[in-house]
């Protein structure tokens, strides 16, 4: 027994250990450790990332080359610090504290000492940095913005942090990365592909020699340039346009889904993010909490659409038989739900499908979309329905584009009244859910939606998904995804009656006197009530401005929803500078001086100062 | 003596992989203090070239050991064991210290470290005690007087300090064990280091509770005749989670820190995986080192002189105790078990030699023998691949230095001397 004893014990010992050998060896071993591998460094060559260009080839955004001073400390000799300050143009006390914590983080390795010189501060240093030693200078590339304008399409790009690491092992320390927009979407592309060459280290860090004589190693891949199908010259005009106004602006290309313009107020100038003050200015847009430079509201700000959806309720009443275009419904200067009287400020009288239209009737609407909920034997089936075909416009959903953020929006179903009002056929109805007739219930939509909804009209029943890329390397993308037509569950002949009632919109409604010359648009102004919680009380506040239109009615080449925030009726902000993005669009130019002088000099900060003024305000006032 | 040679009689299996295993440890040392500038094996300015010296030594050490009659070692053993406290005592006014322990005395031309030549002496000495006429293991004063042998070198080592070596004195317990100490004396230690562990990683409060249920359960299950008293069992229970109740107060109060910080790595009691992530990068960096290294060979290696990390020393101690690792890394799976098996086969060899000597003398010594390669052996890698906490002492035979070199080499070699003379003494 004795015997066996230590004899188990010699075996047991030796099971264990080759068990945790294997462990090791086998099991935890993967062949690409060679990067976590301390005695093997990596040296990475960047390659330059990859151009952006608008649809018509003009520059949006380029690289720059930057200049940062760097030091080895171990190597640095005495040396005439004032001369050297000065010539550096840095104070004598930030020099030595930065260079003390490059020293501290390690006196072996390079640390920078300062960041992106101006390219005349490199050329002056160029000449003397000979006499310092132990510093040297680096080049990097920044981005280069030929454009004030887009910072919300374009994004920008910013060292990756442990999480963007962890989640893809390609990046490293130190190295940039798309963050938002199409920098952050394409990154891929635009990156390229860093070089590698791996170089054996000793534990001082010391160089003994490339590693496996570089038989690991790899070259850069250049990054490669691409089109977006944003119009430089439109984005930058509605942007001007935008001044001193919040909201968001979308223009898609009917015929192929591609996004013209994406216009966010307040915006920034991309270049702010970009080189030595490119923290501060962060931390500045980021933390404005009020007007949200930061947050693209032309594919983020849900609202209700107000009128414009009215045009899709007269598509369904005229799928589901439940109007046909001379169908007429009286409004008495409004129209009742159950005993009480709703306002309508068409002016009143019989109206049908295209005054309906063209004046904006609350009356007409609510009455034919009663009539849609009268076709079916329930209300829920009714309220299905209708759900489908909104949703068929792309409503309710992210559309599928390849732009980096953006919003659902909403779309009401038969699930979410039950939940409300309870289950059962009488709980809810046509009458409990009026608002969707007039677009002011419980449908939410971004300005991206409305454009694209717009342009499913303009083509008579179908769109493309909205996106942003035009061109990879010179060539036209074919993405199934955008070049494939997406259909309305609408009848391609229901379209011509309601397009005729937004041509009209502008021919003697609610946009008359907006009119361009030579160019017929059909169109549909938006006045949406806004609430907002002030001190926790629900105050309503100048109603929001939208229009949606397209133009020309027979081949559609532009489709664009505008929204202003406070901006009163749709025709006084929303519709002129609709009509003005139209006109510089198909035309080039500008004939109407006055009325663009206007809509660039008029801002509405004193609307957007007054729930933060904390006085008693008036809303909807008339001051122009 | 007979006409038959010694080399008729000696054990060659054990000498097959003795030299098997010196030759890989000191390919290892070159490899990881290769210089491709100087690429001699003989330089004896470097490490591997002074290792390569002292194998020669080695070598010369066991012709002579083989040479010597066998009972030499019997009647000399006290003298040996005398001999080798004394130089222990002298290192307080003579030693020399390297890194932070006084363990060496300065030779000139190489250090000379007395505790690994006290193993060997004190092997002897216990073996003879054991084996005389008078001693009776059973006897409690006897049992203190074995226990004193191997004590009070221990207890000599430990201020120098170095209490990894020190502890390696009590593996000879286990030749007591061999000759007669009852088991239960094993039982209750290896219950004591079993309640220590479980009461870190769970808790005191788990571990009473399962000592109350161990017991109701044996009590349940006793059968009535049962010679097994319930009294003693129960007191030993008590005693277990008093024990349990104060190994929280040894581990705050008296241990210090950076032991804590060993154990919380061991046992991985340290719950948040960034902090244990940074003891292991601190503390544990030796081990995190060697492990990361062994992990990185794989099952076929990187290859002789290919191996990065051992290359750029980031394993310190890296030709001494970590010397595995240089094995792990540069030769793989296939390397390190080569290694375990030829340890594996030796100890059973050397306890297949043992049981078969005539002689207590010589079977005892053989115990001796075994333990102290074995709880080098089992120390030692346990330690680099990760399994046990941090405590440096050699892995024989591999390990760079000449005076454990010696040592390992004279303990196996008066054992394979002994073994063959068995036939010849006589019982």
């Amino acid at each position: 027994m004795k015997k066996f004893l230590l004899s188990s014990i010699i075996v047991i010992v030796g099971i264990t250990f080759i068990g945790r050998l294997s462990y090791l060896q086998i099991f935890s071993f993967s062949p690409d450790q060679v990067l976590e591998d301390p005695a093997i460094k990596a040296i990475y060559d960047y390659p330059e990332r990859g151009y952006i260009y608008d649809r018509n080839g003009e520059l949006l955004v380029g690289n720059q080359p930057a200049y940062d001073v760097m030091v080895i400390p171990r190597e640095v000799k005495p040396l005439d610090t004032l001369e050297f300050c000065k010539l550096l143009g840095i104070e004598k006390e930030k020099f030595i504290k930065t260079l003390n914590r490059a020293r501290v983080y390690s006196p072996r390795l390079p640390s920078v000492l300062v960041h992106q010189l101006s390219k005349e501060d490199y050329a002056r240093l160029q000449e003397k940095m000979r006499h310092y030693e132990g510093f040297y200078i680096q080049k990097r590339s920044l981005r280069y913005y030929d454009t004030n304008s887009a910072a919300n399409v374009l994004g920008y790009i910013s060292e990756v942090n442990e999480r963007d690491i962890a989640k893809n092992p390609y990046y490293v320390q130190g190295e940039l990365t798309g963050r938002t927009g199409v920098e952050k979407v394409y990154e891929d592309i635009l990156r390229g592909r860093k070089g590698v060459q791996y170089i054996q280290k000793d534990r001082f860090n010391r160089d003994i020699g490339p590693y496996k004589d570089g038989a690991l190693d790899t070259l850069p891949e250049q990054g490669i340039e691409i089109n977006i199908t944003i119009d430089k010259a439109l984005q930058e005009y509605g942007e001007r346009l935008m001044h001193g106004k919040w909201g968001g602006i979308v223009a898609i290309e009917p015929s192929s889904g591609e996004i013209l313009a994406m216009i966010s107020g307040p915006t920034y100038d991309p270049s702010l993010l970009v080189g030595r003050q490119r923290s501060a200015n962060y931390s500045k847009l980021h933390y404005d909490s009020i007007s949200k430079p930061t947050f693209d509201r032309s594919i983020s700000f849900e609202k209700s659409p107000g009128s414009p959806f009215k045009a899709i309720n007269a598509l369904i009443a005229l799928q589901e038989g439940a109007i046909t275009p001379s169908t007429k419904f009286t409004c008495y200067h409004g129209f009742f739900i159950g005993r009480s009287k709703k306002g309508c400020h068409c002016g009143g009288g019989v109206r049908n499908l295209n005054s309906g239209i063209y004046k904006s009737c609350n009356a007409y609407f609510v009455g034919a979309y009663k009539k849609i909920f009268e076709q079916f034997p329930s209300n829920s089936q009714a309220m299905d329905v209708w759900e489908k075909h909104v949703r068929s416009f792309g409503l309710g959903s992210y559309l599928g584009s390849d732009l980096y953020t953006g919003r659902p929006g909403s779309v009401p179903s038969t699930e979410l009244y039950n939940k409300w009002y309870g289950e059962g056929d009488n709980r809810w109805s046509a009458t409990t859910t009026y608002s969707n007739a007039i677009g002011q219930g419980e449908v939410n939509v971004t300005p991206l939606q409305l454009a694209n909804m717009t342009a499913a009209i303009a083509n008579r029943g179908f769109f493309y998904t909205p996106h942003i890329l035009k061109k990879i390397d010179g060539k036209e993308i074919s993405i199934p995804d955008f070049v494939e037509p997406k259909q309305t569950t609408i009848d391609k002949h229901h379209f011509e009656p309601v397009i005729q009632g937004m041509a009209d919109v502008y021919d003697k409604g609610t946009a008359k006197w907006i009119q361009i010359p030579d160019i017929e648009i059909a169109g549909k102004t938006g006045t949406v009530e806004n609430f907002m919680k002030i001190d926790s009380v629900k105050t309503q506040l100048t109603d929001n401005s939208v229009f949606v239109a397209f133009a020309p009615v027979d081949k559609p080449k532009i489709a664009l929803a505008v929204y202003i925030q406070n901006g009163y009726y749709g025709a006084r902000y929303a519709g002129h500078i609709a009509s003005l993005l139209i006109e510089k669009y198909l035309k080039g130019e500008i004939t109407r001086k006055d009325l663009e002088k206007r809509m660039l000099e008029k801002t509405l900060e004193h609307e957007y100062a007054k729930p933060y003024s904390g006085e008693e305000f008036k809303i909807n006032e008339y001051v122009w | 003596m007979s006409g038959k040679s010694i080399l008729k009689r000696i054990d060659w299996l054990s000498i097959f992989i003795y030299l098997a295993l010196i030759t890989i440890g000191w390919v290892s040392i070159y490899s990881s203090t290769f210089d491709e500038a100087a690429p001699s094996i003989f330089d004896f300015d470097t490490l591997h070239g002074k290792q390569l010296f002292f194998i020669g030594a080695s070598l010369v050490a066991i012709v002579v050991i083989l040479a010597l009659e066998a009972n030499f070692y019997e009647r000399f053993a006290s003298l040996f064991y005398v001999i080798s406290l004394i130089l222990l005592l002298g290192l307080f006014v003579f030693g020399k210290t390297i890194a932070g322990a006084t363990s060496w005395y300065n030779l000139g031309f190489f250090n000379l470290q007395p505790s690994e030549i006290a193993k060997a002496a004190t092997a002897l000495a216990l073996a003879k005690y054991l084996s005389d006429i008078q001693t009776d293991i059973r006897q409690g004063r006897d049992q203190l007087y074995a226990l004193l042998i191997i004590l009070v070198p221990a207890l000599l080592i430990i201020p120098q300090p170095d209490p990894g070596s020190a502890l390696v004195f009590f593996a000879l317990v286990m030749v007591i064990f061999r000759e007669g100490l009852p088991l239960y004396y094993l039982g209750i230690a290896f219950i004591a280091i079993l309640v220590f562990i479980t009461t870190l990683i769970f808790g005191t409060i788990w571990v009473s509770i399962t000592l109350v249920l161990l017991l109701t359960l044996f009590l349940i299950l006793k059968k009535k005749k049962s010679r097994i008293r319930i009294l003693p069992m129960f007191a030993f229970t008590v005693i277990a989670i008093l024990f349990s109740f104060s190994v929280n107060f040894v581990f705050n109060n008296v241990f210090e820190q950076r032991h804590r910080d060993r154990f919380s790595l061991w046992l991985r009691l340290e719950n948040d995986p960034a902090k244990l992530e940074s003891i292991r990068k601190s503390i544990g960096y030796n081990t995190y080192q060697s492990e990361k290294a062994i992990e990185s060979g794989g099952f076929f290696g990187k290859g002789f002189l290919e191996g990065t990390r051992t290359k750029g020393d980031f394993v310190p101690e890296q030709h001494s105790d970590y010397i595995f690792t240089s094995v792990g890394e540069e030769w793989g799976f296939i390397g390190t078990t080569t290694v375990v098996l030829l340890f594996t086969f030796l100890l059973l060899r050397l306890v297949h030699l043992a049981e078969r000597q005539k002689t207590d003398f010589a079977r005892m010594f053989g115990y001796g023998v075994i333990s102290i390669l074995l709880i080098h052996y089992v120390i030692n890698i346990g330690m680099v691949i990760g399994l046990l906490p941090t405590i440096g002492i050699p892995l024989p035979f591999f390990s760079y230095g000449g005076s454990s070199m010696l040592g390992f080499t004279a303990l196996l070699f008066i054992f394979l001397k002994l073994d063959s003379n068995r036939l010849k003494e006589g019982i």
